[in-house]
């Protein structure tokens, strides 16, 4: 009540003070409340050797994906507004938001809202130069959405409305509507061994471990850079 | 994809991992980067100016010219880098599209030498970003509407056969272009301000007879007003058919505008002829004279300003109706108010909302009649709000269409500025042609004294300073000239030369005579050589003695008398010819002294008359001839 109260006062007081500048013809100020700019945040990443030292890239694939980050983002760190973005030009037929959204979770390991190029750099030395354990494990962590260390069936129907969202309308055939509900189940009941409703990470890297097409597949992109 | 996207797909292959433990199928086979290469700098030379850049950011847009392989044929084996021949300025922009994915549009460049580097390098002018592109868009509408100006005065250029039909067209939609039609534009000028001032004068009341009351002049002399009438509007209605005769789509002349102001200024005439002396319908027939006062509006036929008015009200059509409706929902609203604030007090004129209309119109723009005034507190107190939000009504959209009316207006000064400008122009583009070609002649003469005098240095050495460039030109000149061989009865077979650039005196003659086709059988330089010059020109003696340039004393002579016949032009250094002799200024635009401009052939600029003195050597020959050209001011009458 009290802060309902307190809510009135302070509007009341805009109204006056509107009005007042009103009739004695002030002439519109800039409000000074402006928020932080973005860009006043510059973040430089820590040096070549150290990024060397704790990812597996060369040398020379560390400056060239650098000079790509720093070109599209020249502040040093990606919010998750200009992430979506960037995700999203990928797929022009769909809404690629919300995976994008996962993705950037999944990316920014130090949860701090925004990805920095050692965030993105890590990320990616994992993706593409890890074990096949250590993919496992990143697509683990990608799913699991609150990092409890189990995902639910709830999570998992987030992910795969995720995933099905970047298709968009236009296929053939036709999504219907309980298509990432059903193939949420297909996932559980492979994966899910005691089925006790929630996959663990023993349990998903042993299942995909004895699965051939998710080995090969995990093979897929190891030339990408 | 925008550039920096591109870098970001090997970010996006990584990230579909995510999606290998749901999927239940197997995936496709990723493509394989054949040639991977390490990523390297390319220098691109623009005039000078190098420019370095990744060969990957190059790549990413392949449809372009630096993009593709394409660029390999300006690359250079010496020194290893690409070498593009253009501006280094707008370049600039051109690799920053490639580095940032936005084309930018830099506002000091010129629209047409920017659109021109685009095409050369292959990027679309769409493509331009959002912060330029209205600029970009601006610029170049105000090019094409001032390119298409310049071609519409092209066209007003005779066509070589135009039938009757469309010589009237031209005749009456263009004044300027005969006498005829600026006759008949001072006619129908004329009497349509008769019949304006007639229509006035009608219905001033002249002369009363005493027991009578003013009479309208109209009544009084009603036989010379009806006369008056008649001849203008049958001069309205000849021009109107002839119009209608001549105009190349009668349907779309029917609906024009102008047309219908003729119909409408000529109809009440003959409907008053047809409906005569019946008293039910005179009234409305007085009525239908009020047509005529549309005649007015024929002026705008023979007045730019108003056509220029007319335009700029319909194209503020919509301001103008902006303005007319808010006019009209203001007055409701006042008009409401004050009849209700006046209702109470007695005697009031405010007897209904309509009636209170008047008074808003009236107060809103501040005219203030007086007729009706509020008597109560309320009503004053709601009158003067009117009066002050009328003033303000009105005021806004007005500067809108003032500023529409000035621009439309400027546009059209530029316009006859750019036509004035445009003689200028072209004459002094005419003196370049005739420099060029009588330096061919003069290096031509040179040529051929050196080959067949034997020549001293000096020659030797002027013919050496003519231009690499020059010396083709003229080179070419020749071969047309010995390609022409003469097919005329009146070359003789001892000299068969071709077409031969005729000598000065020869040519005189031949435009005197109007008989142009005539080509001379003597080549001045063979006769001038041999010494039988003298027969030369007393050949020419005999065949005509020109008035002033036969057998004259001295060189300098013949000269100057020639010189006199031509129209002057402004000095010409012998061997210049370039650009450089449009910055000269005229004093007076050089025209052709004869009609003949069928003769296909250059003039030449040698006096015969130097062959006087045939015991002269070959000095006086040459010197007279560079005397010509430095001591006279005489062009060199010429056409090619």
């Amino acid at each position: 009540m009290s802060s309902c109260r307190k809510r009135c006062k302070r509007e009341i007081l805009k109204l006056a003070q509107y009005l007042f500048r009103l009739l004695m013809g002030t002439l519109s100020t800039d409000s000074v409340e402006d928020e932080l700019e973005l860009s006043a945040v510059r973040h430089r990443p820590e040096g070549l050797e150290q990024l060397e030292a704790q990812t597996r890239f060369t040398r020379k694939e560390l400056q060239v994906l650098y000079r790509g980050f720093k070109n599209e983002c020249p502040s040093g760190v990606v919010n998750e507004d200009t992430f979506k973005d960037i995700y999203s030009q990928f797929f022009p037929q769909g809404d690629a938001s919300t995976y994008a959204h996962f993705l950037f979770n999944a990316f920014d390991t130090d949860h701090n809202g925004s990805v920095s190029f050692e965030d993105f750099v890590m990320g990616l030395s994992i993706l593409l130069r890890g074990s096949v354990q250590e993919k496992l494990n990143w697509a683990f962590n990608l799913y699991d959405i609150n990092k409890d260390g189990y995902i639910t069936k709830e999570e998992m129907l987030d992910i795969m409305k995720a995933i099905y969202d970047m298709m968009g309308k236009c296929t053939y055939p036709i999504l219907k509507e309980e298509a990432p509900r059903q193939h949420v189940e297909i996932f559980f009941q492979k994966m899910d061994k005691n089925k006790d409703g929630v996959v663990t990470i023993d349990e998903f890297i042993d299942c995909c471990q004895n699965d051939e097409n998710i080995m090969r597949s995990m093979q897929l992109f190891e030339n990408v850079i | 994809m925008a550039a920096g996207v591109a870098a970001w797909l090997p970010f996006a292959r990584a990230a579909a991992i995510g999606w290998m433990p749901v999927a239940n199928c197997p995936m496709p086979v990723a493509p394989r980067d054949h040639g991977k290469r390490q990523d390297e700098l390319i220098i691109l030379n623009v005039s000078g100016r190098r420019f370095q850049t990744w060969r990957t950011t190059l790549d990413r847009y392949p449809d372009t010219l630096l993009g593709s392989s394409e660029k390999e044929f300006f690359y250079n084996e010496e020194t290893k880098e690409y070498f593009f021949d253009r501006d280094p300025d707008a370049f600039r922009s051109i690799l920053n599209f490639y580095r940032t994915g936005k084309l930018h549009y830099p506002r000091h460049e010129c629209i047409s030498a920017y659109d021109e580097e685009l095409a050369f390098f292959g990027i679309i002018p769409e493509i331009i970003g959002d912060c330029c592109y209205e600029e970009y868009k601006d610029r170049k509408r105000e090019n094409a509407e001032r390119l298409m100006d310049d071609q519409e005065e092209n066209k007003d250029n005779k066509l070589p056969n135009m039938n009757f039909r469309e010589t009237m067209w031209r005749a009456f939609e263009n004044p300027h272009t005969s006498t005829m039609a600026l006759v008949f534009y001072y006619v129908t000028g004329f009497f349509i301000a008769i019949s304006v001032i007639t229509n006035v004068v009608e219905t001033v009341p002249c002369g009363s007879t005493p027991n009578q009351k003013d009479v309208p002049c109209g009544e009084r002399y009603t036989v010379a007003f009806f006369c008056m009438d008649t001849a203008c509007v049958m001069i309205f209605t000849v021009e109107y058919l002839m119009r209608l005769f001549a105009a190349p789509s009668r349907y779309r002349f029917m609906r024009s505008v102008m047309s219908i102001i003729d119909v409408v200024a000529i109809l009440p005439y003959y409907i008053g002829l047809v409906m005569t002396n019946n008293e039910d319908v005179s009234g409305a027939f007085v009525t239908l004279r009020v047509f005529r006062v549309f005649r007015i509006f024929k002026f705008s036929r023979h007045s730019q300003g108003l056509r220029i008015l007319g335009y700029t009200l319909k194209s503020c059509a919509s301001e103008l109706g902006f303005l007319l409706f808010s006019l009209t929902m203001a007055i409701i609203i006042f008009a409401t108010v004050m009849f209700y604030a006046e209702k109470g007090s007695s005697s009031s004129k405010f007897t209904s909302i309509p009636a209170s209309f008047w008074y808003t119109i009236v107060t809103m723009t501040t005219l203030g009649y007086g007729d009706m005034v509020p008597k109560t507190i309320a009503g004053k107190i709601f009158g003067s709000i009117c009066s002050l939000s009328g003033v303000l009504v009105i005021a806004l959209p007005v500067p809108v269409i003032v500023s529409n009316f000035s621009r439309i207006y400027h546009q059209n000064q530029r316009a006859d500025k750019r036509r004035a400008q445009k003689k200028a122009r072209l004459a002094r583009i005419r003196v370049v042609k005739t420099g060029m070609s009588s330096a061919f002649l003069h290096n031509k003469r040179n040529g051929l004294f050196n080959e067949l005098l034997e020549l001293p240095v000096m020659e030797q050495h002027l013919s050496k300073t003519a231009s690499l460039l020059e010396s083709q030109h003229h080179h070419l000149l020749h071969c047309l000239e010995k390609t022409t061989v003469s097919l005329l009865p009146t070359s003789t077979i001892s000299n068969m030369t071709a077409h031969e650039f005729v000598d000065e005196q020869l040519y005189e003659q031949n435009c005197r005579e109007g008989a142009v086709q005539s080509y001379p059988s003597c080549s001045p330089s063979l006769s001038s050589q041999e010494g039988p010059t003298g027969t030369c020109c007393t050949h020419q003696a005999r065949k005509n003695p020109l008035p002033d340039a036969s057998v004259p004393p001295t060189c300098q002579g013949a000269l100057q008398e020639l010189s006199a016949v031509h129209i002057q032009c402004s000095d010409q250094p012998a061997l210049s010819t370039s650009r450089s002799s449009l910055n000269m200024k005229l004093d007076d635009t050089s025209r052709l002294n004869c009609k003949s401009g069928l003769i296909t052939t250059a003039i030449i600029s040698i006096p015969t008359p130097p062959a006087v003195s045939p015991e002269g050597d070959s000095q006086p020959l040459t010197s007279p001839s560079m005397q010509t050209i430095a001591s006279s001011n005489a062009v060199k009458v010429s056409t090619l």
